[in-house]
């Protein structure tokens, strides 16, 4: 067995959150200056180059590219042979959180009870938290940081199965095309299908972690991703919903096995400030 | 589609002017509210309470900014999205609001205002927050401090960049720019 000591989880939790909140991926920067250069709208390139621009200032002044600095959404996949010690594995990421949106000036954006909607936590914690093991020695930690505004744009349908692929394309492309401008797209569209009702929507939001241009492995599923893709970009939707041909930068499906009686499909909207962070320990 | 640079308060005539697409820099002072702010405000009409700034020509900003860095008066600031104050907005357009400025678009009820009163709805960048932020020169809390980033901010600003989204005349650009743009 490998001992892993919490607190080393601890100061990475802790700067990961910071250095994904000032830091675009150079993956997702990429592909909107490639979008931006085939945009033929005026206001849509004018937009696309203030978001460039503020990736520029955010990165240089070390400072949030989005004011919404997220729900912090951690993915923890250990090895079987890793052994924590020096403390309980859940708090040591909770305190890595709250230290790392102190420590960064990030918004602290959660609400401890949701129907009376208060108190503010204060240190925005509780994170999210999804355990894996996997063979080996090592620990992969992912943060991804999850703006509200593409959230609430997000929907789960227990599709029925004679909807087939067809009804299953519309469902996508309708989710995004009527989510218009809220999300602040362009984004990431992070699909899950299969599964079950909980499985499927932990789907999408697991597919929103991918590269940009990391195709699904299945060539069925890879195809279904350019088309809907493009079909979404020719929906006219456009950066911030004002009119354009560019509304989403990926489609990544996340396909799971299904029970005969069931079709779940899920959407999970990511915004363009798409930001993920991961370290191997 | 023009260019306008104003200072608010803003008037009827100045918003009278604007029409869909035209770009827009604000200067002068802009007051922050999101969803928890706007319930209160409503709540102090409500009672006949007076409110902690003038409605009468103002322009409300929809942001929660991130906390002020050292050396700076705010932390990164951008829009958040505009529909979740659309049960609140046309109160305050009848009170005087003359601007607001947010994210996505807004529903008839709100553009029945904007007509009959003359109010605009300026779309700002989401997740420009850092660039934003750089045309926010001073920021005060005056209000509802308990509500930490959804406090109600006076913000000094300088060349706030935006656009006119939904203009007094029922013009959505929300609408025309999708259907434009859109390939069947």
């Amino acid at each position: 067995m490998r001992e892993v000591d919490v607190e080393k989880i601890t100061e990475a939790v802790a700067k990961l959150s910071i250095d994904a909140n000032y830091y675009i991926p150079q993956d997702v920067r990429s592909k909107i200056i490639e979008m931006r250069n085939q945009e033929e709208s005026p206001v849509a390139k004018a937009i696309l180059d203030q978001i460039l621009k503020n990736q520029d200032i955010a990165s240089d002044e070390k400072m949030p590219i989005c004011q919404d600095t997220g729900f912090a959404v951690v993915y923890v996949e250990y090895g079987q042979e890793v052994r924590f010690v020096g403390g309980n594995i859940k708090e040591a990421i909770s305190k890595g959180v709250a230290k790392g949106y102190t420590d960064g000036y990030l918004r602290k954006s959660i609400l401890l009870d949701p129907l009376k909607r208060t108190p503010n936590s204060g240190d925005n914690t509780p994170p999210v938290i999804w355990f894996d093991i996997v063979p080996g020695d090592k620990v992969k930690i992912t943060i991804a940081p999850k703006g509200g505004g593409s959230e609430n744009m997000s929907r789960t349908k227990m599709m029925k199965p004679s909807d087939g692929v067809e009804g299953f394309k519309k469902f996508v492309i309708d989710s995004v095309v009527e989510a218009g401008g809220n999300p602040c797209p362009p984004g990431v569209i992070g699909v899950g299908v299969g599964g079950t009702f909980d499985k499927c929507a932990w789907l999408a939001k697991k597919a929103l972690l991918r590269d940009i241009g990391e195709r699904n492995s299945d060539p069925f599923y890879a195809e279904l991703e350019l088309e809907i893709l493009d079909k979404i970009n020719k929906s006219g939707v456009g950066p911030m919903g004002l009119g354009g041909n560019t509304t989403a930068l990926e489609v990544f499906i996340e396909q799971y096995p299904l029970h005969i009686a069931t079709f779940p499909a899920a959407v999970n909207i990511n915004c363009h400030a798409a930001r993920h962070k991961k370290i191997v320990i | 589609m023009a260019v306008y640079h104003f200072t608010t308060p803003l008037t009827e005539e100045d918003v009278r002017k604007l029409r869909i697409g035209d770009e827009v820099y604000i200067s002068g002072l802009v007051y922050t509210a999101r969803d928890a702010a706007h319930q209160r405000l409503l709540d102090m009409l409500a009672n006949g309470d007076e409110l902690p700034f003038q409605v009468d020509g103002s322009v409300i900003y929809y942001v929660g900014p991130a906390p002020a860095p050292p050396g700076k008066p705010i932390g990164s600031a951008g829009p958040t999205t505009s529909y979740r104050m659309d049960a609140y907005s046309p109160t305050l357009i009848a009170n005087g609001e003359r601007g607001m400025i947010g994210k996505g678009p807004r529903n008839r009820d709100v553009v029945d205002a904007m007509k009959k009163y003359g109010a605009v709805y300026f779309a700002a960048t989401g997740g420009a927050a850092a660039l934003i932020a750089k045309t926010i020169l001073k920021a005060e809390i005056i209000a509802f401090p308990e509500l930490m980033s959804e406090a109600i901010r006076k913000l000094e600003v300088e060349d706030f960049p935006v656009i006119v989204a939904q203009d007094s005349y029922g013009g959505n650009m929300f609408e025309e720019g999708t259907k434009k743009y859109h390939k069947d």
